[in-house]
């Protein structure tokens, strides 16, 4: 049964226990509802959710669990000799989900009966043969036993999801039997409900915890694998990166260094232009520019941060880079090879970060207490000293938060330092070279068709590790440093 | 009631500081301050008092250009300070609030060391030569505003960090560092507790040897204790201005004798 | 208590208040100076605006029409058998073509020189395409059919100046002869512009056909893909804020929330990408490059942006609210859910549509879980595979044609960014206009 239909015919005995629980319990106060303790939909709603939470929470367990299981009994049958040299035991794997997928495919088609596909004992060459014939890619790859392995694939994945069906339809019908049976007047319908909506709020609040957790877990488990492969110590001290594309693993140059000075220089670049043009924009719009001017500008410059990063990608790419070619290449100054370089995505990315450092650092100033300035317009400073001696010191540990979550934004962008800043990971000064990032590799390795368990992939984990870590000690130093500053202001 | 109009000026006559005459404000459409003409003596305390709401710290905020930073606020008519027009076009605000300081209700210390607290004023407007006689006019200053007893050991000890008495009176000497030649204090004892008001009170009564001071207040006892002249405002008027003991025992407008007997407030 | 009074050094009475001394002139200039940084800081901000806008714009256009040549001729019965019976049909249709093509220039009086090959370099196989409606429409032989075909992307580039005739080399795409011809056939009003539907309505063609190349398909993918985000991330997002700000007790666990959401709220995108690939991907085996999964590593991405605001509109409520429904006997929950919430829906909404915008215009991540435009090659066959088929998204589907050899599909890309702004703007407007109508204030 297609899972939908399961849901659907869940969510229907739901609908159901609603209506009769919402019945039973006026019926029991005699059909008068003040004489029950919550109102009659309350009594519903508790029928509903006994019927549809225990069997979503069965039925979510379930669809986690059963592939791991059917996963670990299938590679446990199949035989160490038909995992090739170079292979692995996942690849092997993948294969036999797509040999089953290829006998569903046949079996929808009418070109294998049901009890065929599942016989274990049909004729090897007949089955693929027919596999063929039904279009599914069948390479010479599927061997005895992988094919043999697929059909047992088949057969414990539909076992477990009959007995999945079965299982879950028993567990909502017997929620909704017990919700019926407590459907009395004096029954706190409401309390019971606002429990499990309550529970509900905070599954939703734990969310967040989750996906750290998920991106950790993610990150972790696949840089161990990584690390398996190729030496952390070669990773993180390593001046040189030279992926190989063919070879798989073993010849391949993976420091990190090169991509980290690429990151920091761009990022640098960045905070460059975008830190004193976006302090001062700040400063003027909350100290000197009128209602008026405000009013325009304000939101203006913050449409400069609602332009998604690839437009600034493409803009660092054609016209920016092809403007500083103009400049400073062979026809002009002659510092620059080709239009991608450190500097054409470090002042695109300076753009894009002013209204970041602008809009919060005029909140930051606006909270400095106007106390402050009269008493230092009280004793004859102009404004400008005002904000110099007085506001800006008195912000500056916000402004510096600030800065610092704007870096941690430079340095985990990826769609202009994939577009403008090279492929080419180097150690050099020259900011008119083709530099490039962790970011972008980590796309570039990813995207590529390099084997999921290779070194050459597997280092995207790695690098994301090392971006994620980054990142999160600059949010965690930045935030505490402007709730810090919060804190002595309120 | 006593009807005397012969007591209006007194005999101790001191130079004037400043003259208002005519003046109006308006925040907005809201005409705050009304025909207001006051003459406000050298070396001496003029108290500002009335209900709230009654525009005295906005006359107040008038005296040195404070009105100016917010901008709906608009001021018409002349007050002239030593003779000049302070809002004659070519006035800089900037110079004539160094020459009229400004105490406010609430202690506002910077973010810095008491040290660089009273050093900033100095240093903005370059009173001092070298660092010598910026420490000269620190010791001096804080001196004035009677705390350098109580800081002298830790002059770089951040000023947020005193008490709130001694934070109001290091705004004093903050003030003073400057070398204004008047003082407006804006209700400077409304955030302090009695003891800390006592000093500042006693302080403000020191400072009357060399600056015309002007304070704002909300307590009658207070303006009783430490000014010479006092001003009643009531609904932007200025309603009465006279000798302190005049108003305070011999009132002769009716709304000033309702206010200070505690009918209106 | 007091220190002793210092007596001398009276201020300095004598100073006029009208006559600036050389340090106040100092100072003045020092203000000045300081305010126009501030000016100039904000005229580089909206200069960068302006000329982003307008490269935008100016090479964006392009991408929105097309080349076409506009022909009309009859082509009888006997020809059609004539045609059909060659062993080259397309070719015997492209003979034809040309035949009545020269045909309607000498009728002009229009000498112009051509052959079959720069025929098919200026508009590619015409013959198929003839072919094709004929087959489909037998009953109009004989009858005079009006033919819009395609220019090479090419001549597109000639005709908006991409190409130039000084810059260009005779390759085998296109010839400097054929620009005669271009235009002549433009002289003659028989090439001209047309608007360039199948951009708004196609799907990603080829490395080779860049005038084929079209956004539909991904705008599609970006519909559902968004499906996906707004009906997760808006309950979520709003049950979530609700706990935090309504029913939070003061603890670690809460505070651990607290820093994980504001954490979240600053990692960069790509990490969800790699989250999606492992998780959703690797881990459940969801499938690659599907809507379903880019909507859900997206909601993941934007709940941070959703919980923010949304604890921002319930916190503007103000509590003599809830005081006031708590005082006529409602639970806690009916407080909230009767009264705070529906105060709070249009911050809430308002919001949610920001962040929304915000998941639109993310690339990085897509790439990751295969969300490449090269996979938008159709549109899906039904609801359900919307969500679970193969396709792209419109950010995805713009890096793809930028990172492509072809310099004709940059003008793509523009385009591209031209309609993903047009969907931006919308919903910010959409923010606007819902704040405007339903904001107060307390």
């Amino acid at each position: 049964m297609p899972l939908l239909w399961l849901i659907l015919i869940v969510l229907a005995i739901a609908v159901a226990g609603y209506v009769l629980g919402r019945q039973r319990a006026l019926a029991s106060a005699g059909g008068d509802s003040r004489g029950l303790h919550s109102l009659p939909s309350y009594y519903g709603s508790n029928v509903a959710i006994k019927a549809i939470v225990p069997a979503f929470l069965l039925l979510v367990a379930w669809l986690l669990i059963q592939p791991i299981y059917v996963g670990n009994t299938i590679s446990g049958m199949i035989p160490e000799s038909s995992v090739k040299e170079g292979s692995s035991l996942g690849l092997v794997m993948a294969e036999v989900r797509r040999a089953a997928n290829g006998l569903d495919a046949a079996v929808a088609q009418g070109l294998m009966t049901d009890d065929e596909a599942r016989n274990l004992r049909a004729d090897f060459t007949d089955v693929t043969q027919r596999l063929r014939d039904a279009g599914s890619i069948v390479t010479s790859e599927v061997t005895q036993p992988i094919l043999r392995a697929a059909q047992r694939y088949r057969i414990m994945n539909d076992t477990g999801n009959l007995i999945m069906t079965i299982a879950v339809l028993i567990l909502a019908v017997l929620g909704f039997l017990y919700g019926l049976r407590e459907s009395r007047a004096e029954f706190r319908a409401r309390n019971v409900v606002e429990h499990s909506v309550r529970a509900i709020l905070v599954g939703a609040a734990s969310i967040a915890i989750l996906t750290t957790i998920g991106i950790v877990l993610s990150l972790v488990f696949n840089t161990i694998e990584f690390f398996r492969l190729y030496p952390a110590a070669d990773f993180f001290l390593g001046t040189n990166w030279a992926p190989s594309f063919s070879g798989r693993g073993g010849s391949s140059d993976l420091g990190v260094l090169p991509l980290l000075w690429g990151t920091f220089y761009i990022s640098i670049v960045a905070l460059a232009v975008a830190v004193p043009i976006g302090l001062f924009a700040a400063i003027y719009l909350s100290e000197y520019a009128s209602p008026r001017i405000r009013a325009f500008a304000k939101p203006m410059l913050e449409v400069l941060a609602g332009i998604p990063t690839i437009v600034y990608g493409l803009f660092a790419l054609l016209t920016v880079g092809p403007l500083l070619l103009k400049v400073f290449g062979d026809n002009g100054l002659d510092w620059m090879q080709s239009g991608t370089a450190v500097m054409t995505a470090g002042l695109v990315m300076g753009i894009m970060l002013i209204p970041f450092v602008s809009s919060l650092s005029d909140d930051i100033i606006n909270s400095v207490p106007q106390a402050m300035r009269d008493g230092s317009y009280g004793l004859g400073a102009t404004k400008s000293e005002t904000i110099k001696q007085v506001v800006l010191p008195a912000a500056l540990p916000g402004i510096v938060g600030a800065i610092l979550l704007a870096a941690s934004r430079a340095i985990g962008e990826t769609m202009i330092v994939v577009l403008g800043a090279g492929a080419a990971a180097r150690l050099s000064l020259n900011p008119f070279e083709a530099m490039t990032t962790v970011t972008a590799k980590i796309v570039s390795q990813l995207t590529g068709d390099a084997d999921f368990a290779s070194p050459e992939a597997l280092v995207a984990f790695a690098l994301g590790m090392t971006l994620f870590v980054i990142t999160l000690c600059l949010n965690i130093f930045a935030l505490y440093i402007v709730r810090k500053y919060r804190e002595q202001y309120e | 009631m006593y009807d005397t109009p012969n007591t209006e000026r007194t005999v101790t006559r001191n130079e004037t500081k400043f003259s208002a005459r005519k003046v109006q404000v308006y925040y907005g459409d809201t005409h705050a301050i009304k025909d207001v003409d006051v003459d406000i003596e050298d070396k001496t305390v003029t108290a500002f008092i009335g209900p709230s709401g009654c525009g005295k710290s906005t006359f107040l905020r008038c005296l040195n250009r404070m009105n100016d930073t917010i901008d709906v606020c608009r001021v018409e008519g002349d007050i002239l300070l030593d003779g000049q027009d302070i809002y004659d076009k070519k006035v800089d605000p900037v110079q004539l609030r160094a020459k009229v300081g400004m105490v406010f209700q609430k202690p506002n210390p910077f973010p810095k060391s008491i040290y660089d607290n009273i050093a900033y004023g100095p240093r903005i407007h370059g009173l001092a030569k070298n660092k010598a006689e910026l420490d000269e006019i620190v010791e001096k200053s804080l001196r004035r505003g009677a705390i350098w007893n109580e800081v002298k050991d830790r002059l770089h000890a951040p000023g947020t960090g005193l008490s709130g008495g001694q934070q109001q009176r290091l705004c004093i000497a903050r003030a003073v560092a400057t070398e204004p030649e008047v003082l407006l204090m804006d209700e400077p004892c409304s955030a302090l507790d009695p003891i800390a008001t006592s000093q500042v009170e006693e302080l403000i009564d020191e400072l009357r040897t060399n600056y015309s001071v002007i304070i704002v207040t909300h307590s009658m006892q207070q303006a009783a204790r430490v000014s010479q002249k006092t001003a009643f405002f009531h609904l932007g008027n200025l309603v009465e201005f006279g000798e302190t003991g005049q108003i305070f025992t011999n009132p002769k407008d009716e709304r000033t004798e309702s206010y200070i007997t505690g009918r209106i407030g | 208590m007091t220190d002793a009074t210092l007596n001398g050094s009276g201020p300095g009475k004598s100073s006029s208040l009208t006559a600036r001394d050389a340090r106040t002139k100092r100072r003045n200039a020092s203000e000045k100076r300081f305010q126009a940084y501030g000016m100039i800081a904000i005229g580089i901000g909206l200069f960068f605006l302006v000329v982003l806008a307008f490269t935008i714009i100016r090479s964006g256009i392009p991408a929105f029409t097309k080349t076409v040549v506009d022909v009309e001729f009859t082509i009888t019965q006997a020809e059609y058998e004539a045609a059909e019976s060659e062993l080259f049909k397309t070719k015997a249709y492209q003979d034809l073509f040309i035949s009545k093509l020269e045909a309607q220039l000498q009728e002009r009086g229009l000498e112009v020189d051509f052959d079959a090959d720069a025929i098919e370099r200026l508009l590619g196989k015409t013959g198929g395409t003839i072919r094709e409606y004929y087959q489909g429409n037998s009953n109009m032989l004989g009858e005079p059919v009006r033919f819009e075909l395609a220019a090479s992307s090419r001549v597109d580039g000639y005709f908006n100046g991409r190409v130039t005739r000084e810059g260009m080399q005779d390759s085998r795409f296109l010839m400097k002869t054929d620009l005669d011809i271009v235009d002549a056939l433009h002289e003659a009003g028989i090439m001209k512009s047309a608007f360039n539907w199948n951009f708004i309505t196609g799907a990603d063609s080829g490395v080779d056909n860049p005038g084929g190349a079209g956004i539909g398909a991904s705008v599609v993918g970006s519909f559902f893909m968004m499906l996906v985000v707004l009906l997760l991330s808006l309950p979520i997002g709003v049950a979530a804020s609700i706990y935090l700000e309504e029913f939070a007790p003061q603890n670690r666990f809460t505070d651990l929330i607290e820093v994980n959401i504001s954490n979240l709220a600053a990692v960069p995108s790509i990490v969800f990408g790699i989250l999606g690939l492992a998780v959703f991907i690797q881990f459940m085996h969801l499938p690659q490059s599907a809507p379903l999964v880019g909507g859900l590593v997206l909601t993941l991405m934007t709940l941070p942006t959703i919980i923010i605001s949304t604890r921002a509109s319930l916190k503007a409520v103000p509590p003599s609210i809830r005081d006031a429904a708590l005082g006529v006997g409602a639970s806690k929950m009916q407080a909230v859910f009767h009264h705070v919430l529906p105060l709070a829906m249009p911050g809430i909404l308002t919001g949610t549509i920001i962040g929304l915008a915000q998941a639109l215009g993310e690339t990085a991540p897509l790439l990751l879980i295969g969300m490449v435009g090269f996979v938008a090659r159709g549109y899906p066959d039904g609801i359900v595979a919307g969500f679970t088929d193969p396709n792209s998204a419109m950010p995805a589907q713009i890096y793809t044609w930028a990172a492509r050899a072809d310099v004709a599909f940059y003008e793509k890309a523009w385009g591209g960014i031209i309609v993903l702004l047009v969907f931006l703007l919308t919903m910010n407007i959409l923010a606007i206009i819902l704040r405007r109508r339903f904001e107060r204030r307390w």
